[in-house]
This record gives structure tokens, C-alpha cells and sequence, in this order.
């Protein structure tokens, strides 16, 4: 992982235990214990663990996508960083403020002044219409009227609901009414973007449509941004930074292509034998230094999907060139070594 | 015949405990002629349960006498402030006000309904005892709805606090109401003011429960996006909670608003007070029926129009609701403004201040006319109806068989050889069904026929402790076992044996006939839309309306007696069994009926082998609210001179007895309570 600058996010050990008496659990010896044995000390005592040992960065502006399954543990970490549970023990930075440590009141103004959530099932609230509902965590904050609704309004725009600011949830149909959550969630400009399976609720054409919208706000606003989804391939469209759980630990992180080409385990590899890789791995992904043979080639960038790259070799072509931004030859393609890291199972390109 | 034999000796064991409480039973009823107290309870061996609740009583009383009088001061003083501006001020001016309350509510029909239920109020003359009603479930409405949520959001907050809640609420509901008038009578002396708190006490738990409800069924999604808005707690419960469980509450307003008027026009049977219950009771005993009629049409418009501008409340609050009404802001004024206006205008014009005589119409007379025309012409045909059902069924019930058949009632005497064939039958019934494995069929056709047969008041109370205790011990453990085991023992040492089993005979032909005919046309309405359509304004009707108005077309037409008082209760109580057994017929899903249909099944099996046991458990919840519906029933049809514990109760109040009242109004709510819970075993095996 690159460290340009310090993390915007910084969660550390965090763990997230259900029972009768989690705190007990991980008093005293725990520190200690190695890792395996902490997991078997917690069953033991008949509690259940849901998030094990969770660390990870986000840094500013990044998209962090958290994957998992159904049980996985991936929305009680979200849940547990925005302090909608408490979690057992552990560490969450924001900048450098601690934020399980934060009292009510702090944490009351964290809320209102820095965090944004979307959720599932939307959260509306059904008695109040489009334009109260976006303008709702700046009357929290306490803003005169005409001030949040003028705000309110500019994110109504934003999200592509002008017209819509009088209508009630219910009027609304799904797609719409996440685009009011999401137009909520932004109202208080806030550093913090958290998302929670914000399109799974959702119809696959409005899903696709909603994530290229997605896509296109955090081009403007540069949020840092936690986004929760079960969907790996919605993760691969739309992260930076990949984070894979199972069981409530942390399988592996990393860059899309990273983990496309690198699976960290045979759990991993399962979920990219459904992935369509030509459409996900970049010419960048999977080039080879460059080949000079004295003849031109033809060229791609470094973020060309290997599709439109394989569309460039012919009869005779047997060499495309991955040419940045400058003109500079990075590197270069050959069929064999496409076809290698297109096919699932077999040998990545450094291996 | 090995299978059959087979099966024999399983089912006997399954059943071995049954059949040693039947033994014993039968040996009990060998010797019942020696010994007297196997069937009636001896009274040596009660308890003063009555006198210990007066002492009880008492000295709440001496403690608290000052308390309530003074609360009971306070609540007069409200309701002479309602009274005044109801009674005091023109006529123009309440309707004036309860017009544009409806229409602030659901708009211009509901408010043109208003004015014209209204205008037939004031046109039947009987427009204040109407308001004196009217004022009294307006002064124990806001209470009942504070009190109500503040205990339902207690409940909602704390699990602890629910726990003591939730049992309250069915105490407060399956305890008559007539049996804690007395306690409140004597804590609050005489006077409106009883019926005002009872009708708060009775009315309280719809509100405690839909409050509970909605703040249950808050979305947790709409509360997480509170907090991280940042909500402080006020802030989220002011404008997330609150907002989101409003609908649900105002659900419980509109039950609360029928049940505290039920509950004033109850409590009008204490008397002293000019309001429309009382208007009808006296009609009633006066044997004026025509009166009793039209001040019954009268509670019955009140009941309407309480109920629709209740729930239109509740409906605009719904999503999609297409009436807004006026901000509060903007309402306030417009309404008194009209107040003043409609004010200025009766004195100007006095027929706006009092209605005019000659636009009163009481066709009470015509009513009485009609009716001894009525019972005149078709005297004989419904004599013989009543005789039928008294001589069959009835009676059978109450003293068994070998009591009920005699010469004057079937014409025939009871012979040793039809008494050796009765048994023999049963017994061959019993046999046939244990021999093909049901056990379970084969005790319940020897319970049937022993019970027609002794009767209900015939049976030794051992055997129906017994069989009692040991059905609820099979169907839900212990707990279920103590508590039906103890409520019978209850009723034994409370010394209300007696009564009690008139009124479990009376309420279980009752309920035999509302699961019978109920089920029917449950079932005829599910089949058909029209029928449909047809008996959904009726069944509503029947359950908005003031429980005790049913008695008065029974009692016109069939005099004082069991007979009319088992039509009231079958007329009340039909109602859950019709809605159940329709919705839950309705509610099959339609993949089922396509399966059956694939699978050849005709229009016969597919009712008996599909949509039947799917609809089921809803049926059973229909069984279950029938039963509730009945006992509650009964001690209101008490008034029409049945015997049982409904008597004992309204006994007890003419004689402000509060200890007999609420021995007998405790013991009917533990049969209610024992029969509920016996049920919802029943609904949970099958679910």
C-alpha cells in the first residue's frame, strides 16, 4: 500500500464480540494471546465473535470498499466505525481524534459536522418530504430554515432530483429515494462518506446506473469514503482499496487488480471465477516491460480495459504498447501472456 | 384386525391419564346420589375470599378517600367546563365545532356526515343526554390517551416495565367492567365521575398497546439515519420517533375513543346521571322498547361518528393520504372564528340557540305499535323458535340430558334402555377411534357425551378440575396447567362454583354457535364478493356499537331469559369468527389452489384438504377472539336476567358490594384468561 500521507481513517484491532459479557472476554490475559487462541477463547466462553482483530487505512479522497458475504462481519465493522454499535475494544482515527473514545456529546458533533451514511433500506424518514429529509442533519445542527434549504436544494440538484424537493419517500421509487439518502448523507459536507450496501436494495439496471452516478459525485467532492457491498463485482468497479472478510476477520486487502491477479486464498479465488477479467483488469494490470523490435505498435493506456486492448492485436500484430499520459512507452502486451492472466486458475504473470 | 388391535393398545396408553380421570369420574357420579358435594361444592369448604377484598377495600378507602375525592373534584370541574360549552351554549356552536373538526380531519364528506348525524341527534330529541355522554368521553379521552402512552412508551423503553405492563393490560381488559365500577364507586363517591374513570381504566390499554406497536415498528434504518444525523436523544425522539409511531398511535385513539364510550355507556348502569346510556337502560326497564330503540339509534350515531373522525385522523397520516387539512396554525383561528360567528348567529336567530320543538320526532310510539303487532302476528312462530332452541339445546347444556329430557320439553321420557344405548354408542365411538389411532378423538367423544349428558351444572367439579388441568397441562406444560388448575380452584373456594358453570354453559352454546354459523358464513363470504360486501359494514357495525344496545332488539322481541341473552352474546361475538375464517379462506396463497387444482383435487377436497388447514390458524385466532368476545358479552347480557356469574356481579354492584363484584368479576376473568391461553396453545401447536 502506498503511505503518501497519514490515513484520513485509521482502524486498529478492532473487535466487535456478542454475548452475555464481551468486555469480560476481552480483559486481561487476551492481550496477550495469539490470535488463533483469542478466537477459541472466545468460544469457549460461549460468545460469538463478529468482527476479529479488524485494522485497516483510508486515505483522503479514497474509495475503501468493504466485501463480504452475509455474516461476514463487513456491516458490523462499518457499523462499529460510525459507533452505531459500540465495539468491544479497538481504535478508530479520524485524523487524530479517537472517535471510540469520544463522549455522547462529541460524538453527537462528529455526527452532525463530519459524517454522512447512506443506508440499505434507505432510512427515510416516511413523514417528512424530499426537501426535509436532505435538510434533516442541518436542522440537527441547528441552521436556520433558509439556510438548510437552500443547501438542501444544492444537493437536490446534485443528485438529479430538482423538481422532486415536495414529494414524500413513498412517491418515490427505490432508486429515487436512495438518491434522496445520498443527498441527505452529503448535506453537511461532510469528510466521512459511509455507505452501507447503499444499491443493493435496488433493480440491477437502476444498481448499474446508480454506481456510474457514484462514481461521478466522488469525481467532484473527493470524499473519503467506506462503502460496504456483497456484490464483488460492484467492489471491483467501484473501489481503490479492496477489503475481503470472512468469519469477521479480514482476508485480504488490496488494489482490484491486486486482488484479481493475487488471490490471497482459495476463498478469494472463488469469487473471481464469476468475474468477466477482461472487463475488469487494465492494460497497466498485467503489461510487461517494454519490447523493442524496431516496428510500431499499436497503443493503449494504462487504464484501458484488456478488452478494448485484445481488439488491437491482428494477424500480424503480435505487440501492444502501453503508452502513459506523456507520451512515455510503459510497458507492453503480448497475446500469450493476455491469455495467461485472463484464464482463472492459472499462474499470474509474476508467478 | 392386528392393526386395529394395534392401534387399540397405543391409543390406551396415550390416553392412560384421561381414561383414570374418567374412571374416577364415573365412579364420583355412581355415588352422587349419597354424597351431595360431589357435584355441588360444599360451602364449608370456602374461602371468605369476598370479605377479605372489602377489607382490603376498606382501608384503601379510609386511605385514599381523600385523594379521590379531590381527583374526582378535579375531573368534575373539567367535564362541567365540556358540559357547559356542549349543553350551556346554542346548539349551533358544538355542531358548528364538530363539523369543522371533521372536516379538518377527512375533509368535506366526512364533515357533511358529521353535520347530518348531528342534525338527527338534535332532531330526535335526544340531544342532551347525547352531549352529557359526548362530554364525558371527551373529558376521559385525553386522559386515557396520556396515561396510555406514557405507560406504552414505558413499556417500549424497559423490558422490565413491559413485563408488569403487558398482564395489566389483560387484566384491565378481561376483568368486567361492571366489577370495577364498584371500588371506584366507593373510593370516588356517586356521580358521572365513576363512569368518567372507569371509562379512562377501560380505555387505557388499545392506547398502551398501538403505542407499544408503533414505536416497535419504527424501521431501525429511520432511527440509525437520526443518529448520524447527529440527533441529540430529544432530538430524536421528537422528530424521528414520535412522528414515525404517530400513525400507530392514532390507531389506538380511534380504539380507545370506541372503548371509552362503551365503557360511559356502561357505567350509565349506576345511574343518577342524565346521559344516554341511562336514557336507554330506563327505557329498557320500562319496558318501552320503542324509546330504547331510538336512544340505542342514538348511541349508535355517536359510535359512528366518533369512529369516523377518529380514523380519519389516523388515515391522514398514512402515506398517500389525498386530505391534509389546515396547519394548526392557520386552524385555530378559522375554527374560532366560526365558533364566534355560529355564537352571534344564535342570538340573532334563537332557533339556532334551541331546536325547535316541532322539529322533534319520536316515532316511539309507532315502534311500540309495530312491535306488539309484530309479536302478536308471528307470537306462536317465535315462541316456538325460542321453545326449540331452549328445549334442545339449552337446556341439554345446562342440565344434561338426563335432566332436560323429560314429557314437557321432548315429549319422551329417558328410558334405562335409551340411557344403555346413549352410553353404548359413545363407548363404541370412543372404541372405533382409538382402534385407527386417534386417541385424541376417541376422549373427546366421551367428554362430549358425558358433558350433554350430566350437563354442565351436573358434572362433579373434581372431574372438571381434573380434566380441565390435565388438557392444559398436555397442551402447554406446567405454567399452562397451574394457571388453568387454579383458576378452578378459585372459583371453588371463592364460592362461585355455581355461577360459574351456568356461565361457561351459557357462553359455550354461545360460542358452538357463533364457530357454527360465523364459520358458515365465514366461508359463504370468502366464496363471494357480493356476500362479501354485504357482511363487512354489518360486521363492522356490530362491533362499534355499544355492546348493550344488542340486547334491545332481543329483548323486544323475546322478552327477559337465557334465549335472548344468547342471541346479544352470539350477535356480538360472531363478528371475529366471520372476519377470521373469510381472511384467513382469502389469504390461501393462490399457488397452493393451483397445486391442488394440478393435482386433481375437485372443488370438495380442494376446501377440506387445502384451504381449509391452511387457513387454519387464522381460524383458530378467530376461535380464540369469539370466546373473549363471548364472556365479555355475558356479563352485559346479565341485564336481560341470566343467571351466573354476570349476576353475581351485577348483584353486587346494586348493592355496592365491591368484595362479591370483584370475587365474581376476577373468577370471570380468569375463565376468560384460562380459555385465551388454553387456545393460543392450541394456535402455537399448529403454527
Amino acid at each position: 500500500m502506498t503511505s503518501r500521507a497519514a490515513p484520513k481513517l485509521s482502524v486498529r484491532n478492532l473487535w466487535k464480540i456478542y454475548g452475555p459479557n464481551p468486555r469480560r472476554i476481552v480483559s486481561g490475559a487476551f492481550r496477550d494471546m495469539t490470535h488463533e487462541r483469542r478466537l477459541e477463547h472466545v468460544r469457549e466462553a460461549r460468545h460469538f465473535v463478529a468482527a476479529a482483530d479488524v485494522s485497516f487505512d483510508v486515505h483522503e479522497g479514497r474509495i475503501f470498499v468493504i466485501m463480504g458475504l452475509s455474516g461476514s462481519g463487513k456491516s458490523t465493522v462499518l457499523r462499529a466505525v460510525s459507533r452505531l454499535d459500540e465495539p468491544t475494544c479497538g481504535q478508530v482515527f479520524l485524523d487524530d481524534t479517537d472517535l471510540l473514545t469520544a463522549s455522547p456529546r462529541a460524538l453527537i458533533e462528529i455526527r452532525r459536522r463530519k459524517m454522512g451514511m447512506v443506508f440499505q433500506s434507505f432510512g427515510l424518514l416516511p413523514h417528512l418530504d424530499v426537501m426535509q429529509n436532505v435538510a434533516f442533519p442541518l436542522k440537527a445542527q441547528g441552521l436556520p430554515r433558509d439556510r438548510r434549504e437552500a443547501r438542501a436544494r444544492e444537493m437536490i440538484d446534485l443528485v438529479g432530483l430538482k423538481g422532486r424537493e415536495r414529494s414524500y419517500p413513498h412517491q418515490l421509487s427505490g432508486g429515487q429515494q436512495q438518491r434522496v439518502g445520498i443527498a441527505r448523507s452529503l448535506a453537511v459536507e461532510p469528510e466521512l462518506w459511509f455507505l452501507d450496501e447503499p444499491f443493493s436494495a435496488l433493480d440491477p439496471l437502476i444498481r448499474a446506473q446508480m454506481q456510474d452516478e457514484f462514481l461521478r459525485l466522488q469525481k467532484q467532492l473527493h470524499k473519503t469514503i467506506v462503502f460496504v457491498t456483497h456484490d464483488f463485482l460492484e467492489a471491483l468497479k467501484l473501489a481503490d482499496t479492496i477489503c475481503i472478510m470472512k468469519d469477521g476477520e479480514i482476508v485480504q486487502i488490496g488494489a482490484p487488480a491486486e486482488i484479481v491477479l493475487r488471490p490471497a486464498n482459495a476463498y478469494v479465488r472463488e469469487f473471481i471465477g464469476d468475474v468477466p477479467l477482461a472487463h475488469v483488469l487494465r492494460a497497466g494490470d498485467v503489461m510487461s516491460p517494454p519490447r523493442n523490435d524496431g516496428r510500431a505498435h499499436p497503443s493503449v493506456p494504462p487504464e484501458a480495459i484488456l478488452e478494448d486492448a485484445i481488439r488491437l492485436f491482428g494477424e500480424t500484430t503480435e505487440t501492444v504498447d502501453v503508452v502513459g499520459a506523456d507520451g512515455a512507452v510503459l510497458g507492453s502486451l503480448q497475446p500469450l501472456q493476455v491469455i495467461r492472466s485472463l484464464h482463472h486458475d492459472g499462474p499470474g504473470p509474476d508467478r | 384386525m392386528t392393526g386395529f388391535a394395534r392401534r387399540f393398545r397405543a391409543s390406551c396408553r396415550s390416553a392412560r391419564p384421561w381414561l383414570a380421570v374418567l374412571g374416577l369420574s364415573a365412579l364420583l357420579l355412581a355415588q352422587r346420589a349419597a354424597f351431595p358435594q360431589i357435584v355441588g361444592y360444599p360451602d364449608a369448604w370456602t374461602l371468605p375470599v369476598a370479605e377479605a377484598i372489602n377489607r382490603v377495600m376498606d382501608g384503601l378507602v379510609a386511605q385514599f378517600q381523600g385523594v379521590a375525592r379531590a381527583v374526582s373534584g378535579g375531573l368534575n370541574l373539567a367535564f362541567s367546563g365540556v358540559r357547559a360549552l356542549l349543553i350551556g351554549s346554542p346548539w349551533a356552536v358544538p355542531v358548528c365545532l364538530f363539523c369543522l373538526i371533521a372536516w379538518q380531519g377527512g375533509g368535506r364528506r366526512l364533515a357533511l356526515l358529521t353535520g347530518a348525524l348531528l342534525l338527527y341527534i338534535l332532531a330526535s330529541g335526544y340531544w342532551e343526554p347525547a352531549m352529557n355522554t359526548l362530554a364525558l368521553v371527551l373529558v376521559a379521552l385525553p386522559l386515557s390517551i396520556l396515561i396510555g402512552f406514557g405507560l406504552g412508551y414505558l413499556g417500549f423503553r424497559s423490558a422490565h416495565a413491559r413485563r408488569v405492563i403487558l398482564p395489566m393490560l389483560d387484566l384491565m381488559q378481561t376483568i368486567p367492567a361492571f366489577a370495577y365500577l364498584i371500588p371506584i364507586l366507593l373510593l370516588f363517591g356517586f356521580g358521572p365521575v365513576v363512569g368518567l374513570i372507569a371509562s379512562v381504566v377501560f380505555a387505557v390499554p388499545p392506547m398502551v398497546r398501538n403505542t407499544i406497536l408503533g414505536f416497535e415498528r419504527i424501521p431501525p434504518a429511520v432511527l440509525e439515519s437520526a443518529r448520524m444525523s447527529g440527533c441529540s436523544r430529544p432530538q430524536q425522539f421528537a422528530w424521528a420517533e414520535l412522528p414515525s409511531a404517530l400513525p400507530q398511535m392514532l390507531v389506538g385513539v380511534n380504539q380507545t375513543t370506541m372503548a371509552a364510550l362503551s365503557m360511559v355507556i356502561i357505567a350509565a348502569i349506576i345511574g343518577g346521571f342524565e346521559d344516554i346510556g341511562w336514557a336507554v337502560l330506563s327505557a329498557m326497564r320500562k319496558a318501552q322498547f320503542g324509546q330504547s330503540l331510538l336512544s340505542g339509534a342514538v348511541i349508535v350515531v355517536l359510535a359512528i361518528l366518533l369512529d369516523r373522525v377518529t380514523a380519519a385522523y389516523a388515515a391522514r397520516q398514512l402515506p398517500g393520504a389525498s386530505h391534509a387539512g389546515l396547519p394548526l396554525r392557520r386552524f385555530a383561528p378559522v375554527l374560532a372564528a366560526a365558533l364566534i360567528a355560529a355564537f352571534l348567529a344564535a342570538q340573532a336567530l334563537p332557533a339556532l340557540r334551541d331546536w325547535p320543538a316541532g322539529l322533534i320526532h319520536s316515532p316511539a310510539q309507532a315502534i311500540n305499535a309495530a312491535t306488539t303487532g309484530f309479536v302478536l302476528a308471528h307470537g306462536e312462530l317465535m315462541a316456538a323458535l325460542k321453545n326449540g332452541v331452549q328445549f334442545f339445546l339449552l337446556l341439554p347444556v345446562k342440565l344434561g340430558f338426563e335432566r332436560a329430557v323429560v314429557p314437557f320439553t321432548w315429549g319422551i321420557t329417558l328410558t334405562p334402555g335409551m340411557k344403555a344405548a346413549y352410553w353404548a354408542l359413545a363407548g363404541l365411538g370412543c372404541v372405533l377411534a382409538f382402534g385407527r389411532g386417534r386417541w385424541k378423538g376417541g376422549i373427546a367423544v366421551l367428554v362430549v357425551a358425558g358433558f350433554l349428558y350430566f350437563g354442565a351444572t351436573g358434572l362433579p367439579w373434581a372431574t372438571v378440575l381434573l380434566l380441565t388441568t390435565l388438557l392444559a397441562f398436555q397442551l402447554g406444560g406446567i405454567r399452562l396447567a397451574l394457571l388453568a388448575g387454579g383458576a378452578v380452584v378459585y372459583l371453588l373456594v371463592a364460592g362461585l362454583w355455581q355461577q360459574a358453570m351456568i356461565s361457561v354453559y351459557l357462553c359455550s352454546v354461545a360460542v358452538f354457535l357463533c364457530i357454527l354459523l360465523g364459520g358458515l358464513i365465514g366461508i359463504w363470504a370468502a366464496a363471494s364478493d357480493t356476500v362479501s360486501a354485504i357482511i363487512r359494514p354489518i360486521n363492522d357495525m356490530l362491533q362499534t356499537l355499544p355492546q348493550f344496545v344488542l340486547l334491545i332488539p332481543a329483548l323486544m322481541l323475546f322478552q327477559v331469559g337465557d334465549f335472548t341473552a344468547l342471541l346479544a352474546i352470539v350477535a356480538y361475538a360472531i363478528v371475529p369468527m366471520i372476519r377470521y375464517t373469510e381472511h384467513g379462506l382469502r389469504s390461501v396463497p393462490a399457488t397452493l389452489i393451483d397445486a391442488g387444482r394440478a393435482c386433481g383435487c375437485s372443488a370438495w377436497q380442494l376446501f377440506w384438504q387445502v384451504r381449509l388447514p391452511q387457513s387454519l390458524p387464522q381460524i383458530l385466532i378467530g376461535i380464540n377472539q369469539t370466546v373473549l368476545y363471548g364472556l365479555g358479552m355475558l356479563v352485559i347480557a346479565a341485564l336481560v336476567g341470566t343467571t351466573g356469574l354476570g349476576q353475581a356481579i351485577y348483584v353486587a354492584l346494586g348493592e355496592a358490594n365491591a368484595g362479591a363484584g370483584l370475587a365474581a368479576g376476577l373468577g370471570m376473568a380468569l375463565i376468560a384468561m384460562t380459555a385465551d391461553r388454553l387456545l393460543q396453545a392450541v394456535i402455537r401447536g399448529r403454527a
